[in-house]
């Protein structure tokens, strides 16, 4: 899996970016949304960022992509794409970038296009400033498009407006705009979330195949490791601004460390089993990220935590291969991590307590999550 | 689909029926079409709209007429408004309605209807003129402000809150004097500086809502300009209201200029303006009120069918960005 559509070819590194933070200055405190962040994305390459809402996976892409993120901003921490340092360039430079090189697909297709604007418009013009073609020339390629991101009838739907083509139909325009300049990165900011099942694969199958037939690099955000199985090549798993796990698609389903990762594996709603697996929330809300709690911050809710979690926070270690990092003083599958589950049970922790309650169906959830990332085949 | 009205389109192309029914492609349209119905509501014009609509285009439409029959010198029917029958000789110099005079005749002998027609033409090209400076310099300064935000943005507002604070009778009383004449054009220069601050703070709070829009983000990701973002993006957005409030406002500006012509503010005597023929009604209203009706009556029907016609725009754009 991991090899797929890179056989023969050694891609080089096309986003590196290291020690990333971006912090919001409010009057209440600095909100920190991403914390720290360092990872690596090759050509040809999918990278899915998982993460719970406010988790920090917006305000990444939107820093990497540098996009408008307020006034009270402050960033650091370095972003190599193609050898350019992204956070040093001015918007006229972005400017270049933006659209041509890097582009994005937004969560919601049903604001992310102009209203007023007729869709064939919004794609021909977009295609005419960057493509510097003739009109007829622009119209034919932005039909293409739209027809390349699957839309029927496309020629009829050149004349809509936005709100006349249903949330599917909005997000294919909102790929076929992000594409038309053929971009050598795509963040796919949730695409889907906005979307019903049925519609939410048939987005990610395109985008998928796009980035398959473009050999484009693609971050794929979302929130449900369901979306992201079987779709990327790695996973970062970001929890209050960090990352926490990071791994090979495969290898993360097949062999979780992070307390966190397993419970987001938990969350995730299957059709395809029966009844006895029950969806377990993850107890406890997001942290506070103005002041959020000592040591790991995933302590008040990890069903594992120690003392020494509340006291320490766990830094990113690499697990038996070195492309498995995780940041976890008890890892998930260690026998230190049963120790402090029992441990936490006997002294009736809350949330190990809601933890233990799902805990039936663990086995069936790591398998049904290896089948479905294609893992070990 | 040829490029048709988009509103015709509208009914057409629902959100997963092909885009031309005619094809009829896989799907059966039938359902559609009464989901659709309930789930826009508004987009029917209500019969109150479309006379105020109808009242509205007899008013400008004569209202030009009586303009350029004047410039072309009494072609047609319409009587000169300055034209004076009866004055010497005559007991009454107000007549009742007949043939010769629609509406009748006022104090002085002229022509009620011809009046009237005329006096559209002041009203019109004041509210016409208040709308423009309006939407246009308003709008797209209350966009630039909303957009660029941060110090530019409190200046400007700052400015806009003077002209708001500027007491309308003593900056026109300035005008004139400045000017020398109380003619259509300053007192629609006048209205029309009054009428911005308004418009400069919709135009602003909606982009202040806009400008955190997905589409505008996307637009900025695409590598869209700032200035395309603000005039292509956001300032289209924008116009919707803008031009419903439009309408309201015209109303408003109507009535406004109506005050000025009934205190003698407005254009000079003997030009007629539905204000200026109320005043004049006025001294023999006991002998007959038909004078005053008349331009009452017009000024009435007229603000009404603005905001009539005002509600129903401002449903529409409502409607459409529900719809987003
Ligand atoms: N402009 C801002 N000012 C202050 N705080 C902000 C700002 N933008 C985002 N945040 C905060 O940063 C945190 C991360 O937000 P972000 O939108 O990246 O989350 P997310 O992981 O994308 O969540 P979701 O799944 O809901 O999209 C949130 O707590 C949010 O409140
Ligand atoms: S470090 Fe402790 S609290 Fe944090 S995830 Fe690991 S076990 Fe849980
Ligand atoms: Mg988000």
């Amino acid at each position: 899996m991991e090899s797929r559509g890179t056989v023969g070819r050694v891609d080089r590194k096309i986003l590196v970016v290291e020690d990333l933070k971006t912090h919001f200055k409010l009057p209440a405190g600095m909100v920190k949304a991403v914390d720290g962040v360092s990872f690596d994305l090759k050509q040809g390459q999918t990278l899915g960022v998982v993460g719970e809402s406010g988790s920090g996976k917006t305000v990444l892409s939107r820093t990497i992509m540098r996009l408008t993120l307020g006034n009270n901003v402050h960033t650091s921490g370095r972003v190599s794409f193609e050898d350019r340092d992204i956070l040093s360039l001015s918007n006229k430079e972005m400017q270049k970038i933006w659209g041509l090189e890097m582009a994005m697909v937004f969560q919601d297709p049903m604001t992310s296009l102009n209203p007023v604007v007729k869709i064939g418009r919004q794609v021909t013009e977009h295609v005419r400033k960057h493509l510097n073609v003739s009109k007829s020339e622009a119209k034919a390629t932005a039909l293409q498009l739209l027809k390349g991101v699957r839309i029927p009838e496309a020629e009829a739907r050149f004349n809509a407006y936005p709100h006349q083509l249903s949330g599917g139909m909005r997000q294919r325009v909102s790929i076929a705009i992000a594409l038309a300049c053929g971009p050598k990165i795509l963040f796919a900011d949730e695409p889907t979330t906005a979307l019903d099942v049925t519609v939410q694969h048939q987005i990610l199958n395109l985008l998928n195949l796009q980035q398959q037939e473009r050999h484009m690099a693609m971050i794929l955000v979302t929130h449900d490791l369901g979306v992201v199985a079987g779709r990327t090549n790695d996973i970062a798993v970001m929890y209050a601004g960090k990352i926490v796990e990071k791994a090979p698609t495969w290898m993360l389903f097949s062999r979780v460390q992070h307390p966190y990762t397993e419970a987001l594996l938990r969350s995730i709603p299957r059709t395809n089993q029966k009844n006895h697996t029950r969806l377990s929330a993850i107890a406890g809300r997001p942290p506070d990220l103005i002041n959020p709690p000592q040591g790991c911050k995933f302590s008040p809710r990890c069903p594992y935590a120690q003392d020494k979690c509340r006291e320490e926070e766990p830094t990113l270690q690499a697990a038996q291969s070195d492309e498995h990092q995780f940041a976890c003083w008890y890892p998930v599958g260690t026998p230190e991590n049963k120790e402090a589950f029992e441990k936490n049970l006997a002294a009736q922790l809350p949330q190990t307590l809601a933890f233990a309650e799902g805990k039936v169906v663990d086995e069936s959830v790591i398998d049904n999550a290896v089948a479905l990332s294609g893992g070990g085949s | 689909m040829s490029t048709t009205d988009p509103s015709v389109q509208e009914l057409e192309l629902t959100d997963e029926t092909p885009a031309a029914p005619r094809k009829m492609s896989r799907q059966s349209p039938k359902p559609r079409r009464t989901a659709k119905a309930a789930k826009r509501p508004g987009k029917k014009m209500p019969i109150t709209a479309k006379l105020a609509l109808f009242w509205l285009s007899l008013v400008v439409f004569g209202a030009i007429y009586a303009k350029f029959d004047n410039l072309l010198g009494q072609r047609l029917p319409l009587q000169d408004p300055r034209y004076q029958g009866n004055l010497f000789g005559t007991a009454s110099r107000t007549e009742t309605p007949s043939t010769a005079h629609f509406l009748g005749t006022d104090v002085l002998s002229r022509d009620s209807f011809a009046r009237l027609v005329h006096g559209g033409w002041v009203s019109l090209i004041v509210a016409m003129s208040a709308v423009t400076f309006g939407v246009v310099f308003g709008g797209l300064i209350g966009t630039f402000a909303g957009y660029v935000k941060g110090r530019t943005e409190r200046v400007i507002m700052a400015l806009i809150d003077v002209i708001l604070a500027f007491p309308a009778l003593v900056l026109l009383l300035a005008m004139v004097s400045i000017f020398q004449v109380r003619s259509l054009t300053v007192i629609s220069l006048v209205i029309g500086l009054l009428a911005i601050p308004a418009y400069t703070r919709i135009a602003r709070a909606n982009t202040l809502a806009l400008a955190n829009r997905e589409f505008v983000h996307a637009a900025q990701a695409i590598g869209t300009k700032r200035f395309t973002i603000m005039f292509r993006e956001i300032f289209p957005n924008v116009l919707p209201t803008l031009l419903a409030y439009a309408l309201v406002n015209a109303a408003a500006i109507i009535v406004i200029e109506g005050t000025l012509s009934f205190l003698g503010l407005s254009v000079q005597l003997p030009e007629p303006t539905w204000g200026n023929m109320i005043n004049e009604g006025r001294s023999e209203i006991r002998q007959t009120i038909l004078p005053v009706l008349w331009p009452s009556l017009a000024l009435t029907l007229t603000v009404l069918s603005l905001n009539q016609v005002g509600d129903w725009l401002q449903g529409r754009a409502e409607v459409r960005s529900a719809a987003l």
